[in-house]
């Protein structure tokens, strides 16, 4: 009975959605006010019976109901509580309902919290927002029913496949979806402006919390599955340039450049059809995204769920939204009073360089990602692009990006002072190149990883000096305490979110030291691993809820003395007789990791271990966590929320009162 | 500077940066791109082929052909059920790999035997590297459903 509630929920979202879609467009248009007061209640209440049809599947997966299709594929009775909820989005019926749940959710944050925005530029985004979830519900109803009933019923389910029972299939798709479906807020915002005509510096104020949120997530979103296919996968890889990989960084290149030319918009008025275009860049890259990794049409080590006729229906809705858009974009785009042009060595200058290198970099991992298949699809012929493709093109792109970026902060709207930067700046090249003479000289070897480490360090210095230049006149420490803190929020987070990229650079380069070693050992024997030492003290089983493993309690050793331990294991899964090897990592030092795998093991009891020392590695990620802190720390400033935006736009001649 | 000069400069540096970021593509697909053949076809290919180039051999791993010489260095053969490649590998076999399974090696072609740096089973019991599939579909020795079955 639940289930079908929960199917009959969809079907009236759906109802409810077309009719948002229609009614307050054809409001906004006739300049009717109670036709586009229509949007905001529907958006909320389409919210709730996406949300009331989610629970239901959610409990149908708790409650362990075999009768319905997708918990009997998905699922078993001993499966753990945890993989239990998150098992309702394992799988692609039910990663589809949440695509289309938080695509809701952000139709209803902005019906109820746009109490300043123009009744027609609300009506309008929130139209176009239900053209998406229209769409994309027709899909889930049409080709990915979650509720499909299984008649008889089976006693016991073929349970979640072991790779995905993990907590990162918890937090990992959540986040990744917020951030792709977050974009569709800015993408219904350039509709609505393409619409109406009209865009100004207030557009570009309403636009910047949901894309900088729809930044913050993404980025957290394509940390967390790195690092997720770091400790599982098992090599101790964290990132294969894979086109699923691939079509998360693709929004989030385009995204980075749309928070950055909204920046220009809002401030300076200028790019502005640009911005538009961006995006709707972001988020068609999104709903390619979606295509790629939903439709099967790659070979992955992701793609678990695939079939080949919603791929289709997902490319009809591709081809809609992105080619209407775009036409959209073709016609109207012209309409739009152009913003003004400016001196190239400026703050809007540099972030127009920013701009043409983040799209650029993008255009070189999308002609990598679809490449092979259009190659495929035109003469037969397969290959692959992998890691060499990627390091050349992108690499050398992001790199004068990198050299960029402290400058960017340093150069004053309207009219920059290059020289006067470059001066400012010396303490940090100075750093970056010392930093890459010491780290050669110590690490020896090949020289990129020191040439990377420089840059690094240039970057998270460069991005601290404008602070540290706006502190520098304080005479006390209290003084220089207070006036930190009375900087805008914005610099504070602009400078963690450089300084992150920075970090995760860092520890990119490091990869370069790391040490790998293969040996086949007895327990008791001590291996060797860069300046540790790693013994297994014995092997034995465990078993857990629906799994038995092998595990190998094992010892790290600094200089004879045991700092560590760590289990990594070997786990067979009963339902579906699959092994699946759980590594044993263990953080040192300066994020640097200690990653053992073990690859077999024999009759003899003799195992074959995988060993890496990987210095610094944890700064990949913790960079990561420090740039969507940034972000976030900027989303909380003070002076850029909505309403004050929406009083700014009242009076566009009036200075800010700060 | 004049607002004909800005534009000017906008334009230039945009044209610069596509440019070479269309020479590092072009250049980059020269050496990054590696193509996937099956062991009949790299059989035809062989001639006509740069000796160093780099490709993805797929198939399935012939029953009774896998031998370790000591630890960490295997040879086995990859066959379509029509030509068979001898492969040598030097590290662990993924979890997966087992006789009559499909598999995926990637490396070079020295003198007539394949020498792969990297080998990727199939994911689970129902998966298998899509190429791997299609080729074997082509070639008639695939059973929908349940994965080709050898024994």
């Amino acid at each position: 009975m639940i289930v079908e509630i929960g199917h009959y929920a969809l079907v009236l979202a759906l109802a409810l959605a077309i009719v948002q879609a229609l009614v307050p467009l054809y409001g906004a248009i006739r300049r009717d006010g109670p036709l586009m007061a229509v949007a905001q209640p529907a958006a909320v209440v389409q919210f709730l019976l996406v949300a009331l049809s989610f629970a239901a599947l959610t409990h149908a997966y708790v409650m362990s109901d075999f009768s319905v299709v997708n918990v009997f594929e998905n699922s078993h009775s001993l499966k753990p509580l945890i993989y239990k909820f998150s098992g309702v989005w394992g799988n692609h019926e039910g990663s589809m309902l949440l695509w289309v749940l938080i695509l809701a959710l952000f139709g209803a944050t902005v019906a109820l919290f746009s109490r300043g925005m123009p009744d027609d530029l609300r009506a309008l985004v929130l139209a176009v927002q239900s053209w998406v979830s229209a769409a994309f519900l027709l899909f889930v109803l049409l080709t990915s029913n979650p509720f499909a009933r299984l008649d008889p019923t089976p006693l016991e389910g073929r349970d979640l496949n072991p790779l995905l029972q993990d907590p990162g299939l918890a937090i990992h798709p959540p986040l990744l979806y917020i951030g792709y479906v977050g974009f569709s807020i800015t993408f219904s915002f350039a509709a609505a402006a393409l619409i109406s005509g009209r865009i100004d510096a207030a557009w570009a104020r309403y636009i910047r919390p949901w894309t900088l949120g729809a930044w913050i997530f993404l980025t957290l979103g394509i940390a967390m599955g790195s690092y997720w296919a770091y400790y599982t996968l098992g090599w101790g890889g964290f990132w294969f340039w894979d086109p699923v990989e691939n079509a998360s960084l693709m929004p989030w290149l385009a995204g980075t450049a749309l928070l950055h030319s909204a920046a220009v918009m809002e401030k300076r008025d200028a790019l502005k059809i640009w911005t538009i275009f961006l995006a709707i860049l972001a988020f068609s890259l999104s709903l390619l995204g979606t295509f790629l990794v939903r439709s099967g049409v790659l070979t992955s080590v992701h793609s678990f769920a695939s079939d080949p006729q919603r791929g289709v229906f997902i490319l009809g809705i591709l081809v809609f939204f992105i080619g209407g858009s775009l036409a959209l974009f073709a016609v109207r785009a012209s309409a739009l009073k152009p913003g003004g042009i400016f001196a190239p060595v400026s703050r809007e200058g540099a972030l127009v360089l920013n701009n043409l290198l983040l799209t650029t970099s993008c255009a070189t991992v999308f002609i990598g990602t679809l490449y092979p298949l259009a190659l495929e699809a035109v003469t037969g012929e397969k290959i692959s692009v992998g890691a060499p493709f990627f390091n050349l093109t992108f690499g050398p792109l992001f790199i004068p990006i990198i050299l960029a970026m402290p400058f960017g902060q340093m150069l004053a709207w309207k009219r920059g002072d290059l020289l006067g930067a470059a001066q400012r700046l010396v303490l940090a090249v100075a750093i970056g190149v010392a930093g890459m003479v010491v780290l050669e000289a110590v690490r020896g070897g090949p020289v990129m990883p020191a040439i990377l480490a420089g840059l690094a360090l240039y970057l998270i210095v460069g991005s601290f000096v404008e602070i540290y230049g706006r502190l520098r006149g304080a005479k006390t420490l209290s003084n220089m305490i207070s006036r930190a803190l009375g900087l805008p929020r914005s610099a504070w987070g602009t400078a963690l979110a450089h300084a992150g990229v920075g970090i995760t650079l860092f520890g990119l380069a490091a990869t370069g030291w790391g040490v790998e070693r293969i040996v086949t050992v007895r327990p008791g024997e001590p291996v060797a691993v860069g300046p540790y030492e790693v013994v297994v003290r014995e092997l034995a089983p465990r078993d857990g809820s629906n799994f038995k493993e092998l595990v190998a309690h094992t010892e790290v050793r600094e200089a004879g003395r045991v700092i560590a331990q760590m289990d990594p294991s070997r786990r067979s899964f009963t339902t579906r007789t699959m092994v699946r090897t759980e590594a044993g990592i263990v953080t040192l030092g300066a994020g640097g990791q200690i990653y053992m795998n073990i690859a077999d093991v024999r009759v003899d009891g003799a195992m074959d271990l995988r060993l890496y020392w990987k210095p610094y590695v944890a700064l990949i990620w913790l960079g990561c966590l420090i740039m969507s802190l940034g972000g976030l720390l900027s989303l909380s400033d003070r002076r850029l929320r909505i309403g004050i935006a929406q009083r700014a736009s009242l009076r566009p001649q009036a200075a800010p009162a700060e | 500077m004049t607002r004909k000069g800005r534009r000017l400069v906008l334009i230039t540096s945009a044209l610069a940066v596509i440019g070479v970021a269309a020479g590092l593509a072009l250049f980059a697909f020269r050496d990054g791109v590696v193509f996937f053949v099956t062991p009949s076809e790299l059989a035809e290919k062989t001639a006509t082929m740069r000796p160093e180039a780099r490709m993805r051999i797929g198939g399935l791993v012939q029953p009774g052909s896998v031998q370790k010489q000591d630890e960490r260095h295997v040879s086995f053969a990859i066959t379509d059920n029509q030509t068979d490649v001898k492969v040598t590998y030097t590290g662990l076999l993924p979890d997966l790999f087992r006789e009559g399974q499909g598999v995926v090696a990637e490396g070079q072609l020295i003198n007539g035997v394949f020498r792969a740096d990297s080998v990727l089973a199939k994911h689970d019991e129902k998966y298998m590297p899509r190429e791997v599939a299609d080729s074997l579909k082509q070639k008639g020795v695939w059973n929908d459903g349940s994965g080709p079955k050898t024994k």
